[in-house]
């Protein structure tokens, strides 16, 4: 059975988003990387506590027409490429809490 | 037997860039000497100063020859080196002591990262640009070595005042950005003006077979911005304020490219 693997944005790293693009600018010698779409959702989604498949099925096969699991291979090779320049960190355990499900407001 | 006191002559010099004042102390006359000179124009007679920087001239080398400068924070303090000087600054006491080199280039390169330091938690950066004040606007010309910001300084129309032709200031103030003079020059070893005025544009520099301006999308102007902005520091809060500042001056600042042929027509656009 393959291990489930958690990602976070790390701390340091600078992000925000220009026109369409997301730039993240590292501390590390102020590299500048500008995201693809699916680095930029894999991005957005890293909160440490979602596990990868999850973010590829909700963010990444729901926005492209893509096998699951072919997405979450490409996904899994973009994760490990993105925490290669200190812009994510990897885990196979969460690396934060799961923020609490918003309760919705009672009609 | 009365104590031998030996009085040692302290000169010093107001050196004020971009509205900071910072008060440089020696005690070689020649060397002051050369202070004077080489930032006429910023040197102020006030007595008021944010920053008190005490240099020792030595005849040391701190590091290899050509080898980069290296910027460190540890201990709430700053510790700057390359080879021709060697400084700490303590910026809750707002002090420093350089040693250096007996040339005014190595003060140079201390007030640069000093100032660049300072202006990240204002919310502003160094640029290498060139950049000028007509109509009292001011406009930045940004690019690398060669595109052509000494020629566009070289070029500029009596009514303009030039505020470097090689290292920009620039501060947010209120909703906008303003560009100071400052004393930093490149080929055309001219000193800026010591004025201000609000940015209306900045110009990234190519030069062509015609003259052109184009609007830049945003992401590409921050792209390019950051590639210019002077900073040294390998520190995590200092570089996410410099990117968030960046980001804030492409979205308030419109950035064109301008492509130019070398002749002073190019001016009759810049007004």
């Amino acid at each position: 059975m393959n291990k489930k693997l958690y990602v976070a944005r790390s701390p340091r790293i600078a992000a925000r988003k220009l026109g369409e693009e997301m730039m993240v600018m590292s501390a590390q010698g102020s590299t500048l990387f500008t995201l693809n779409p699916t680095a930029t959702i894999l991005w957005q989604a890293a909160d440490g506590a979602t596990p990868l498949d999850e973010i590829v099925e909700r963010g990444i096969c729901s926005e492209f027409e893509v096998k699951p699991e072919d997405a979450l291979r490409d996904a899994e090779a973009l994760a490990r490429d993105l925490a290669k320049h200190g812009i994510l960190l990897i885990s196979e355990e969460p690396l934060a809490p799961k923020s609490p499900v918003q309760e919705q407001p009672r009609p | 037997m009365p104590e031998l006191a030996l009085q040692v002559e302290r000169y010093t010099a107001a050196i004020a860039i971009g509205g900071v004042t910072i008060r440089v102390n020696t005690t070689d006359s020649n060397f002051m000497e050369l202070l004077q000179k080489r930032y006429s124009g910023f040197v102020s007679a006030e007595s008021a100063a944010e920053f008190e920087f005490d240099v020792e001239l030595v005849e040391s080398t701190f590091a290899e020859p050509h080898s980069e400068v290296s910027v460190r924070h540890h201990s709430g303090r700053w510790f700057m080196q390359r080879a021709d000087f060697r400084a700490e600054w303590n910026p809750t006491t707002r002090t420093a002591t350089i040693q250096q080199n007996a040339n005014p280039y190595s003060m140079d390169a201390v007030l640069r990262i000093v100032h660049t330091l300072v202006l990240a938690k204002q919310g502003g950066f160094l640029l290498h640009s060139a950049s000028a004040i007509r109509n009292g606007k001011a406009f930045l010309f940004a690019g690398v070595s060669g595109a052509g910001k000494t020629t566009i300084s070289r070029l500029a129309p009596a009514d303009a005042t030039l505020l470097t032709d090689e290292i920009s200031y620039v501060r947010r103030v209120g909703d906008g950005y303003v560009a100071f003079g400052t004393p930093f020059t490149g080929e055309l070893a001219k000193l800026g003006e010591n004025t201000l005025a609000p940015i209306t544009a900045l110009y990234l520099l190519a030069k062509g077979q015609e003259n052109r301006i184009e609007r830049v999308s945003v992401s590409d102007a921050g792209r390019e911005l950051l590639a210019n902005v002077l900073f040294f520091a390998e520190d995590p809060e200092l570089v996410h304020l410099v990117f968030q500042t960046a980001c804030e001056f492409v979205n308030r600042v419109p950035v064109y490219r301008l492509t130019f042929v070398p002749d002073a027509r190019v001016w009759e656009m810049i007004a």
